[in-house]
C-alpha cells in the first residue's frame, strides 16, 4: 500500500547540507506492523512525514493506495490524510484548550461529521480506551498514560488504515506502553497497517518488520552496529 | 465541534492574549462613534437654527448678543424702528423683504409667552413715505433667482411659520404658536387678553419645533403702545433674495446704521459650524488611527497566535485540517476580537456621546443605526485586512512541526 521510489529529502542550511533520507525503493504492504529504529537524527521522523504526507521529498515519488501522494493537490493530500491515515506522537499533541471530548471530535468535524453523531462517536472512541468517565476533562487534568489514551482515540476516529506513530511510547509509564501496544497489535489484526518510530526495543519486537536507519539510509542492523562501533 | 467552537475556547482560556487589540479596536470606535454621533446631532442642530432664523440678514443694537437673540429673544436693548425706514429708503440691491420684531414677556392663561410685535409687509406698500421706492424690486448684480411678479400681500396669516413674515396683521390681531393654542386652548375668532388688551386670535401656526411655537405674535404697533416702549425694536430681520445677496449686504448695511451690529445668520452659527467642521476632521484623524494603530494591533496580535500556536496548527493539517481551514480559523479569532472590539465600542461610544453631547456641546443624541452599523463595518474590514496575512502564513506553516518538542 505504501511505495517509496527514489527518494531523496535534504535539508540545506546556510551553506551546509545534511542528507535527512534516502532510498531508492522501499515497500510497505497492507497489514504490515512495521517498526522504524535508528539512533537520533537518523531521519526516521523526516521518513514518517513523507509517508504521511506532509513533507514532499526532494526527488522521487511516494505512492500511497496507487496514488502518487505528491502529485496531488494540497486539498486532495490532506483528505487521504484525513480518511486513512492517523498520527500518533511522542507527546501526544492534545489540543490544550479542548476537553477530552472535544478532541476526539476534531477529526470527526474535520471530516465534516454531525455535530450529533460527532459527539456519539467521540463517546464510544473514549469508552473503548477506557476514559468514558474523563470526558470532560481537559488534558492537563489527566495523567500522561490517559492523554497518549485520547490522543488514540483522536487517531481512530476516522477509522484510518494506516497508522503513522513517532515514538507512541517514549513517555509511558510500562502499564500505559502496554495498553497502547497492544491496541496497536489489535489495529493489525484487522488487516490495517502501522509504521511506527521507536526507540523501545520491546515494542520494536512486536512488530512483524524491522526497518533500521542510520544518516538517513536503510540499513541492516549488523550495519548500524558497526557504524556505532566505529 | 466545530470552527467556532474551536476559536471559541482559544479566546475563552486565555482572553487576555487578545486584549490589547480588542482594546485597541474598542477605544477606536467608541472614539469614531462618539464623535460622529455629536457631530451629527450638532450639524442637524444648527441646520434647525439656521431654519428657524430665516433671515438672511440680522441687524442688531449694537451689543445684543447672537445668543440672546435666537433662543430668548428677549432683551433690553432695542434699535429705533426709523432703522426700517432707512434700509428701505437706501433701496439695497438684493433685499427682498424686512421684518422689524420687537419682543416682550406676557402671559397667556398664566403661563409666560413671548409676545413678538412684527410690521406685516402689506404696511410697507401702504406707508406713503415709502411709496417712492420701487418696493423690493431692485435685484442685486447676478441674481440667479426669477424675478417675482408683482405682490399682492395675500398670502395666509399661517406663512409666517415658515417664511417668517406676515402679509396682512390689523392691530387688535393676534396669531399664536402651536403651543400656545395647546395649553391655552385658543382657536382662530377667540380673542386673548395680552397686556391687559384683547386681541382677535386670526390664525394658529402649525408646529415648527422651535421657539415661534411659543409665541404670540401681534402687530408691531400694538406692541410698542401696550408695553410703552416708543418706536423701537429689538431686531430687524433682512431677507435676502438669496446667500449671495445676504454677504454684500452686511457691510452696506453696517456702513448705513453705525450704531447697529448687523451680522449675517452664518455668522450666528459660524462658532458651531467651525467646531462641527472640527470634529467632522477629529473623526477623520480617529478613523485614520484606527485604521494603522488598530490594524497594526490586530495583525501583531494574530501572527504572535500564530507563532504560538504553531504545533497546534501542524497537528490540526496532520488530523487533516486544509490550509485554507487553517486560515479561517485565524481570521475568525481576527473577527471574534474585531466584533468584541466594534460592538462594546460602539455601546461605549454611543453613551459617551449621549452624556458628553449634552453636557459639552449642548446637544440632545439619539442613535444612529447606519452610523452604528458603518463604524461596525469599518472595524471588521480593518480586522480582516490587518489579519488576512498572517492568517495565511498560519496555512503555509510546515505541518511537520506537529513532530517538535517544545
Ligand atoms: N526542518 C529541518 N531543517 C533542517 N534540518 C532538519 C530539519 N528537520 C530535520 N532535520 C535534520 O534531518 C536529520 C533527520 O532528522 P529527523 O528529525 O528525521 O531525525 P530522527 O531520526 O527523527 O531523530 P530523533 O530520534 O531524535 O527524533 C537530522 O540531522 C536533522 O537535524
Ligand atoms: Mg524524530
Amino acid at each position: 500500500m505504501l511505495h517509496l521510489q527514489d527518494i531523496t529529502k535534504v535539508y540545506r542550511r546556510r551553506q551546509e547540507e545534511v542528507v535527512a533520507f534516502k532510498a531508492t525503493s522501499l515497500d510497505i504492504g497492507l497489514g504490515e506492523y512495521v517498526a522504524v529504529v535508528g539512533p537520533s537524527g537518523s531521519g526516521k521522523t523526516t521518513l514518517l512525514s513523507m509517508l504521511g504526507g506532509m513533507l514532499s521529498p526532494d526527488t522521487g515519488k511516494v505512492w500511497f493506495g496507487g496514488e502518487s501522494l505528491y502529485d496531488l493537490p494540497i486539498n486532495e493530500r490532506t483528505r487521504r490524510r484525513r480518511e486513512q491515515i492517523g498520527f500518533v506522537f511522542q507527546t501526544f499533541n492534545l489540543v490544550p484548550y479542548l476537553t477530552a471530548l472535544e478532541n476526539v471530535q476534531v477529526p470527526l468535524f474535520l471530516h465534516g461529521v454531525g455535530k450529533s453523531e460527532q459527539r456519539d462517536r467521540a463517546v464510544s472512541l473514549l469508552e473503548q480506551v477506557g476514559l468514558g468517565n474523563r470526558i470532560e476533562h481537559k488534558p492537563s487534568e489527566l495523567s500522561t498514560g490517559q492523554q497518549q489514551r485520547v490522543a488514540l482515540a483522536r487517531t481512530l476516529a476516522n477509522n484510518p488504515r494506516l497508522i503513522l506513530a513517532d515514538e507512541p511510547t517514549g513517555n509511558l509509564d510500562p502499564d500505559s506502553r502496554e495498553a497502547v501496544l497492544s491496541m496497536f497489535d489489535n489495529f493489525v489484526r484487522e488487516g490495517r497497517t502501522i509504521v511506527m518510530v521507536t526507540h523501545d526495543p520491546g515494542a520494536a519486537a512486536r512488530s512483524s518488520r524491522r526497518l533500521c536507519l542510520n544518516d538517513g539510509m536503510l540499513v541492516t542492523p549488523h550495519e548500524i552496529h558497526t557504524t556505532k562501533a566505529a | 465541534m466545530n470552527l467556532k467552537t474551536l476559536v471559541w475556547r482559544e479566546l475563552a482560556e486565555r482572553p487576555s492574549a487578545m486584549l490589547t487589540s480588542t482594546l485597541t479596536i474598542l477605544l477606536g470606535v467608541t472614539a469614531l462613534v462618539a464623535i460622529r454621533h455629536v457631530t451629527v446631532f450638532s450639524e442637524r442642530e444648527v441646520g434647525q437654527q439656521l431654519q428657524s432664523l430665516g433671515a438672511n440678514v440680522l441687524v442688531l443694537p449694537k451689543d445684543a448678543t447672537l445668543q440672546d437673540y435666537y433662543s430668548a429673544d428677549l432683551t433690553e436693548r432695542t434699535l429705533p424702528e426709523s432703522h426700517v425706514a432707512s434700509i428701505l429708503l437706501e433701496n439695497l440691491p438684493g433685499v427682498e423683504r424686512l421684518s422689524p420684531k420687537l419682543c416682550v414677556s406676557a402671559k397667556v392663561a398664566n403661563r409666560d409667552v413671548t409676545l413678538t410685535g412684527i410690521l406685516p409687509q402689506s404696511e410697507f406698500q401702504a406707508k406713503s413715505a415709502w411709496q417712492s421706492v420701487s418696493l423690493f424690486s431692485n435685484k442685486h448684480e447676478g441674481c440667479k433667482k426669477a424675478a417675482c411678479g408683482p405682490k399682492t400681500y395675500d398670502a395666509a396669516p399661517e406663512t409666517l411659520a415658515s417664511e417668517r413674515t406676515i402679509d396682512q396683521l390689523k392691530g387688535n390681531e393676534a396669531v399664536i404658536g402651536a403651543d400656545v393654542a395647546e395649553f391655552s386652548g385658543l382657536k382662530p375668532g377667540q380673542s386673548v387678553e395680552l397686556l391687559g388688551e384683547k386681541l382677535q386670535v386670526l390664525a394658529v401656526l402649525p408646529r415648527t419645533g422651535t421657539v415661534d411655537d411659543s409665541r404670540v405674535f401681534a402687530h408691531l404697533h400694538t406692541v410698542q403702545r401696550l408695553t410703552n416702549v416708543g418706536e423701537v425694536v429689538n431686531a430687524i430681520e433682512v431677507m435676502g433674495c438669496c446667500e449671495d445677496a445676504a454677504g454684500g449686504l452686511v457691510p452696506k448695511l453696517a456702513e448705513l446704521l453705525p450704531d447697529a451690529k448687523v451680522v449675517t445668520i452664518s455668522q450666528v452659527v459660524s462658532t458651531q459650524v467651525g467646531i462641527n467642521r472640527l470634529m467632522s476632521q477629529m473623526s477623520l484623524f480617529v478613523l485614520g488611527i484606527l485604521v494603522i494603530v488598530g490594524g497594526a494591533s490586530v495583525a501583531s496580535t494574530v501572527s504572535s497566535n500564530v507563532r504560538e500556536r504553531r504545533r497546534e496548527v501542524g497537528t490540526l493539517m496532520a488530523l487533516g485540517a486544509t490550509p485554507s481551514l487553517v486560515t479561517r480559523m485565524f481570521l475568525l479569532k481576527a473577527w471574534t476580537l474585531g466584533i468584541v472590539g466594534a460592538v462594546g465600542g460602539s455601546v461605549l461610544g454611543l453613551i459617551v456621546a449621549m452624556v458628553l453631547g449634552s453636557q459639552w456641546a449642548g446637544v440632545t443624541v439619539q442613535p444612529l443605526p447606519d452610523l452604528i452599523a458603518l463604524s461596525i463595518g469599518a472595524a471588521l474590514v480593518i480586522t480582516t485586512l490587518a489579519a488576512l496575512w498572517p492568517a495565511r502564513s498560519a496555512a503555509k506553516l510546515d505541518p511537520c512541526c506537529c513532530f517538535q518538542e517544545f
